[in-house]
């Protein structure tokens, strides 16, 4: 199948199928990645472990090729190499299961696994011996399926056996898993776990990503730990407790200055009770209060942008109750919750934020055109004159309000963003990683502009993923896993440990 | 509570020099002047004549291209919103035809409504107005609340409004109007019921809530409802103006005909698409304004009328009309610099 003479299917004198020596990954802006090393030996599980933005999916689209070092040393069975693709990588015996299936619905069980490699006689696709290869190939892995079931008739557990049988099948020794039991029921996990061993036990290594703190106790053999781009530890799972590893996780020090000011708590203004979305979140509870800054922390997935949608009415609520300034209200679009005080910053800025290809001004004023026109006519004058004061305000760095929204810097665009919903006059004003993305200066001026529009008496909900940024901002904290609230952390109490023994229970 | 934001971290900021920006318009306009002297200039040398110094066949030109510029004024916003109306010709079809119908002379056998007697000229002008509004909003309804891409909803739309002309006299035409109603389309009025409709349309456009919400959407539609636009309503009403101008472009046709005919506005939502993207507006939706797709008619107008002046086969003045077409959406693909495939 593979021309190279060493690759991930021997071993190095070491007895590593592969390794990364060193590796480092510079993004414009970022550095993913510093000076990592990883080791993945025959025959072990080894989780990746670290909070979102730790470097497990750089360093594990550089394992799988996806995306090349900036610099440092990949080794297969020993040998130096440079995969110029995913292609590359798994004819060197790398192979890695993505967190979203890529499966052809319509297509059968079989033909998905062989699909471009199909067995051929006289140019034509050899149906039995097709059959055949798969059969043998799901015996070997304990599955039972039916080779010739079209991939759409299965249950998404199976599909993540066939997409597991596909990755095997290019006689792969080394098998990356990225969260694969995100959407499995704990009785699927624990036959996607027999699986996983049996592949152990046929020598093979497997990179295991998950967030699930009890999973990775009962799969791994190994655990690597990395932070901020950094490796931070690597030993056996037997080293390992829950506290070490999230102490290991967090373990960061609080260099930057977040400035949350004392401000003066008062009335409660959004109060949601049993808030709750269908099969996203459920019960969801919390008091929000004017001056108030209100965390929401948690990992990728828990359902904390979900949450803010709801309340703006993006995604109306299913389900709980919603009061403003103690009246029930209903939202389920978000020009009602504009008209109720409401202001949403999306996580997303090119989703569901920008417009751009829209000039600076559109893109500021476009959610106060409501309250700013007479007879259907836009009150340009006075809408272009405030949205100029927020232009020196925010201290947004661009050529004018007629540039195109596109030529603006992350940071700017974010600012502008920010603009556009300060301009509403919000009382209540929600913010989904408001700094993401953001260069250090910019994110500094908005941290002081939070704080002061606390000062002024609105009330913020702030969704961030920085656990700094939770711990230095935040009055409270709300802790989110698994679609429900897992607890609150006051700002006296709260440290990164507390929150990631709630986050990541 | 007032002037949030606006706190003491404001800092004089130095108002940075601004770059000239240069309007599209201008270069279409030098397209549509440069068009105009290449057939003076082939005039002169070809059939020694001039092309422009006729002050009839310029008002012919622009008489003959005001009907496919109302129609194009309404698909311009409908393209705006990154959607497309491929019903707006047949529309008008339907239009002129039960405009028609309601404004027969009493001398003759009527086609369609054999007890009516004479009506002034506003009551088919409204009826057609409503059907071709009519027809937009359900276009509107389809892409919204039915979830069809635009182009298979007006595609339907396109096909079942033909039908729906054709089976109103069983493919009879509708002859013999009233003189009230078929001044409606002598001399210029047909070009100044078109310039009026552009004038609304481009102030409703750059100075209205309706028209900041139609870029909006265009530009971003999940950002527009985030920022508490009824997406939902506001479609159906670009979809509903576009019928709505359908329906004029029915009343005009027809008036000048002084009759009503199914196959009439054969393909003209393609001429009305194509001066839209020759005025620049962009079919990924966002950009586009009214005084463009304006020239645009125009260019349109002024080469069909040259390449008749010169003689020029009219299979021929298809090739180069499509050709045109190709170059201009090349153009707003270049001016983008790729950055949007559409």
């Amino acid at each position: 199948m593979s021309a190279h003479a060493t690759d991930a299917r021997s071993t190095a004198p070491g007895g590593y199928l592969l390794e990364a020596i060193e590796v480092s990954k510079q993004f414009p802006g970022v550095k993913a990645l510093e000076d990592v090393t990883l080791r993945l030996r025959p025959g072990s599980v080894h989780a990746l472990m670290g909070e979102n933005g730790a470097g497990k999916s750089t360093l594990m689209k550089i394992l799988a090729g996806v995306i090349q070092p900036t610099t440092g040393d990949i080794r297969a069975g020993g040998q130096p190499r440079r995969f110029s693709g995913p292609r590359d990588a798994q004819d060197c015996g790398i192979a890695m299961i993505h967190q979203e299936l890529n499966l052809v619905p319509h297509m059968t069980v079989a033909e998905n696994i062989w699909v471009g490699r199909e067995p051929r006689r006289f140019g034509f696709v050899d149906h039995a011996a097709l059959r055949r290869r798969t059969a043998a190939l799901l015996e070997q892995l304990g599955l039972q399926l039916d080779p010739d079931e079209r991939v759409g008739n299965l249950v998404v557990a199976n599909q993540q056996m066939v997409e597991i049988a596909k990755a095997v099948s290019y006689d792969s020794n080394v098998l990356i898993m990225d969260e694969p039991t995100s959407s499995l029921t704990e009785h699927e996990a624990a036959h996607l776990f027999r699986i996983i061993r049996r592949l152990r036990d046929q020598g093979k290594a497997i990179v295991y990503i998950s967030h699930k703190m009890g999973e990775i106790f009962a799969i791994s053999d190994e655990i690597s730990v990395f932070r901020d781009g950094r490796h931070v530890a690597t030993d056996a799972v037997s080293a390992f407790d829950q506290n070490r590893l999230i102490t290991l996780m967090v373990g960061r020090e609080l260099t930057q200055l977040f400035p949350k000011g004392e401000a003066k708590i008062g009335e409660t203004v959004l109060s949601a009770r049993g808030l709750t979305l269908e099969g996203v979140f459920r019960d969801v509870s919390f008091d929000l209060r004017r001056g108030e800054i209100l965390g929401l922390a948690g990992l990728v997935g828990a359902g904390r942008t979900n949450v803010a949608e709801t309340l703006f009415g993006v995604t109306p609520a299913t389900g709980g109750e919603l009061r403003i300034d103690g009246k029930p209200v209903r939202i389920t679009h978000p020009a009602q919750a504009l008209r109720h005080g409401m202001a949403l910053l999306t996580e997303d800025r090119k989703l569901n934020g920008l417009f751009l290809m829209l000039s600076v001004l559109e893109n500021m004023q476009i959610a106060s055109v409501r309250d700013h026109s007479g007879q259907g006519f836009v009150q340009q004058a006075k809408l272009s004159a405030t949205c100029a004061e927020m232009v020196r305000a925010l201290r947004v760095k661009t050529p004018g309000l007629d540039e195109t929204m596109e030529n603006l810097s992350g940071g700017n665009q974010q600012k502008v963003l920010i603009a556009r919903w300060l301009m509403t006059k919000p009382r209540i004003l929600i913010l989904d990683e408001p700094t993401r993305g953001v260069d250090v200066g910019a994110k500094a001026e908005i941290h002081r502009l939070m704080s002061e529009l606390a000062e002024q008496g609105l009330a913020i909900i702030m969704i961030s993923s920085e656990l700094p940024e939770v711990l230095g901002m935040s009055d409270r904290i709300m802790v989110m896993h698994g679609g429900h609230a897992s607890g609150f952390l006051d700002r006296a109490e709260a440290t990164q440990e507390k929150i990631m023994q709630l986050a990541a229970r | 509570m007032k002037n949030i934001a606006v706190a003491d971290i404001a800092l004089p900021a130095k108002e940075a020099p601004r770059r000239r920006k240069w309007p599209v318009e201008v270069s279409i306009v030098l397209v549509l002047i440069g068009m105009a002297l290449i057939f003076e200039l082939l005039g002169w040398s070809l059939r020694g004549q001039s092309f422009l110094g006729n002050p009839g066949r310029l008002l012919i030109i622009i008489l003959q291209v005001s009907t496919i510029g109302l129609l194009a004024v309404g698909v311009t916003q409908v393209i705006i919103t990154a959607g497309v109306d491929l019903s707006s010709g047949s529309v008008l079809a339907l239009s002129a035809m039960v405009a028609a119908s309601l404004a027969q002379s009493g001398d003759y056998a009527r086609a369609v409504f054999p007890s009516l007697t004479d009506m002034p000229a506003i009551v088919p002008v409204l009826a057609a107005l409503a059907v071709g509004a009519a027809a937009g909003l359900v276009n509107g309804a389809l892409i919204t609340y039915g979830r069809l891409p635009a182009f298979i909803a007006t595609l339907g739309m396109m096909v079942t409004a033909r039908g729906l002309a054709r089976y109103y006299t069983k493919g009879q035409p509708i002859s013999m109007l009233t003189d009230q109603y078929t001044w409606i389309g002598s001399g210029a009025n047909p070009v100044l019921i078109f310039l009026a409709v552009a004038v609304i349309f481009h102030i409703a456009l750059g100075y209205t809530r309706y028209g900041k919400y139609t870029y909006a959407i265009g530009g971003n539609l999940q950002a527009a409802r985030v920022s508490g636009i009824n997406v939902t309503r506001h479609l159906i009403l670009v979809y509903g103006i576009a019928g709505l101008l359908a329906g004029l472009g029915g009343v005009i046709t027809s008036a000048r005909a002084a009759s009503g005919q199914a196959g009439m506005g054969m393909s003209y939502e393609l001429d009305a698409i194509a001066a839209a993207v020759i005025g620049g507006t962009s079919l990924s939706g966002g950009v586009g304004r009214i005084t463009g797709t304006v020239v645009g008619t125009l260019i349109l107008g002024v080469m069909t009328s040259g390449f008749t002046f010169l003689g020029v086969d009219a299979y021929i003045q298809d090739i180069v009309k499509g050709l045109i077409i190709i170059a201009a959406v090349m153009a707003d693909q270049y001016r983008r610099g790729g950055r949007r495939n559409a």
